[in-house]
């Protein structure tokens, strides 16, 4: 019944415009900072090869690619979350949901998978442009791996916020304001909140603070590291927005 | 207030079928808003092979009735039970055993019929294996036979429709909840729904909601009317029939003498000006002043021009219900 529902959405992404719009933006701008930064490799070349331990193509070119991505899913993510809930609520379409002999938690997993989905195809865009030279150099596909992983685990991350926003109104472009403006919240969070209260000594709520921040999750994925703590943080806020957003439509089938 | 005159019209309301089972049954359902109070304790029960006419004012909280009966709203008070099972404890037991056309038909405008009547069956969770088949036939019942890979957007308002109410009996359920299904229908779409909807009355049973009520007379087997979130009456359409035919007449006068001096007529119960020269006259039981009316309108040149049964007897009793309780409020 989850897949029903993750397999319809993502049915009605491929069918709406803004889809396809989101794939080429995404694709048009890592295009570009993949060929700029394999220029910016291919004109180094000559000191890397004087250095001892010389970083590779995979740190220098696949890297910035993913950190690009992650920053244009801040965007992307909001406007693809916004029709889940809010959007279904305009057109009176949640009807056929609610009515149907499915939980809110099916409903709610169902529209998550789909969304992740969707955003798993820019991921695999994203590893397609260092893998296209992995013919002419040798790369670390440990790091593109964990890159793979990390970005994947942001974007679910990011689907959860979205979709929990989407949940609380029913004008799509206010869902999607409010995602944005969340996920925006947490990247400073995860940066400057961080950041002060361990500079003040408060390193056990500093280190909370990293369960709000998708972006803080994935730094230690783009270094190569696969850390658990980091992992348990990103699980922890896809359950989180998940549950409220489970609560949330229960709490309008109850209140009306 | 309200109650009483509720209570007192339910009272005598026969039960037809009384062997078959019931396939829905709410018990003093209630939902309040904040304070205000949309649905006030209804019973409902319906029984296979029915066909139950629904109908109020706008705002007499049929809609929201529906939305609990199909699991869309939790209500404040009561219960609702689906052939036996809880729809609150087991909602998911229940919801399968409902199919729902709400107000605004629930589609997925980039979806083709195909595409989307199955997406209604699998969440209905009818099985993979009888999905295709499921999706014929509810296609076939509903006019849709070649529609099946046009976009739904792209069909007139009437497809969509007989698409919302294909929705609602893909998973043949045994409950068909239908809110206002021919809004938007042109008179020839209209008669193929009402047969339809007869024929789903034969094998499930169905609640009709609407405002039209010829619509009610002529599919339903039996009637609730709906105001202020009470249930003000309850019978069945062949007793309504029998009960209000020829018990009032419509008189037109051209030169009416004073209300008092028609009402005082042997026979005549009561009077009451619909227009200025047409009287609605309440037959006392029993007695026939047809003739005298027509004698006393010659001798004294009232300018009879009309005489006629009163029409849509279903439309006197929704009237007098619901416009009589406006007025002590």
């Amino acid at each position: 019944m989850i897949l029903t529902i993750a397999h319809k959405e993502l049915k009605a992404l491929f069918a709406s415009p803004l889809a396809w719009v989101v794939l080429c933006v995404v694709q048009i701008i890592i295009g570009y900072v993949f060929l700029r930064r394999l220029d910016d490799f291919l004109q180094l070349q000559p000191q890397l090869a004087n250095m001892a331990n010389p970083p590779g193509a995979t740190e220098l070119v696949a890297a910035p690619v993913f950190a690009i991505v992650a920053m244009l899913l801040l965007f992307a993510v909001p406007m693809l979350a916004m029709r889940l809930i809010a959007e279904e609520r305009r057109n009176q379409t949640m009807v056929l949901l609610m009515s149907a002999p499915v939980s809110m938690t099916e409903i709610v997993l169902g529209k998550f998978l789909g969304l992740t989905g969707f955003l798993l195809v820019i991921v695999t865009l994203a590893a397609l442009m260092p893998l296209s030279i992995a013919g002419a150099t040798r790369l670390d596909y440990g790091l593109l791996a964990g890159l793979v992983a990390g970005l994947a685990l942001l974007a679910a991350g990011f689907a959860a916020v979205g979709l929990y926003a989407s949940c609380l109104t029913v004008h799509p472009v206010a869902a999607a304001i409010g995602a944005f403006a969340v996920l925006l919240g947490m990247l400073l969070a995860g940066e400057v909140a961080g950041d002060s209260l361990r500079a003040r000594g408060w390193g056990v709520v500093a280190s909370f603070t990293q369960v709000l921040s998708p972006v803080k999750n994935f730094e230690p994925f783009g270094k190569g590291m696969l850390d658990t703590y980091a992992v348990a943080c990103s699980a922890l806020l896809i359950a989180l927005f998940l549950a409220l957003a489970v609560r949330r439509l229960d709490a309008q089938r109850l209140r009306g | 207030m309200h109650s009483t005159s509720a209570e007192s019209i339910i009272s005598n309301a026969p039960m037809p079928e009384p062997n078959a089972a019931a396939t829905i049954s709410a018990r003093g359902l209630a939902r309040s808003f904040g304070n205000h109070v949309a649905v006030n304790g209804i019973d409902l029960e319906l029984r296979r092979g029915e066909v139950l006419g629904f109908l109020g004012p706008n705002g007499a909280g049929k809609t929201t009735t529906m939305q609990m009966l199909t699991g869309n709203l939790a209500p404040s008070r009561g219960a609702v039970s689906i052939c036996g099972i809880d729809l609150l404890e087991e909602p998911v037991a229940a919801k399968a055993r409902v199919g729902y056309l709400p107000e605004v038909p629930p589609l997925y405008r980039e979806l083709t019929v195909d595409e989307y009547l199955s997406l209604a069956a699998s969440l209905h969770r009818v099985p993979r294996a009888r999905r295709r088949e499921a999706v014929d036939a509810a296609r076939g019942r509903c006019g849709l036979a070649d529609t099946g890979r046009k976009l739904i957007g792209s069909l007139s308002k009437g497809y969509q429709q007989r698409v919302g109410i294909a929705q609602a009996i893909v998973h043949a359920p045994d409950v068909v909840i239908l809110d206002e299904p021919t809004v938007g229908l042109d008179p020839n779409q209209i008669r193929e729904i009402r047969a339809l909807i007869r024929e789903l009355g034969g094998a499930h049973s169905v609640i009709l909601c609407t405002h039209i009520l010829p619509e009610v007379e002529a599919v339903c087997d039996r009637v609730q009317i709906m105001h202020h979130g009470n249930i003000v009456y309850s019978d069945t359409i062949s007793a309504l029939k029998q009960f209000h035919s020829g018990a009032t007449v419509m008189l037109g006068l051209r030169r009416p003498p004073a209300l008092a001096e028609l009402a005082a007529l042997p026979g005549v119960a009561a009077a009451e000006p619909v227009e200025p020269t047409l009287f609605r006259i309440q037959l006392a039981a029993g007695g026939d002043p047809t003739d005298a009316l027509v004698k006393q309108a010659a001798e004294r040149d009232w300018g009879l021009y009309r005489l006629a049964p009163a029409q849509t007897s279903l439309e006197d009793v929704f009237v007098n219900l619901t416009r009589r309780e406006e007025s002590p409020q």
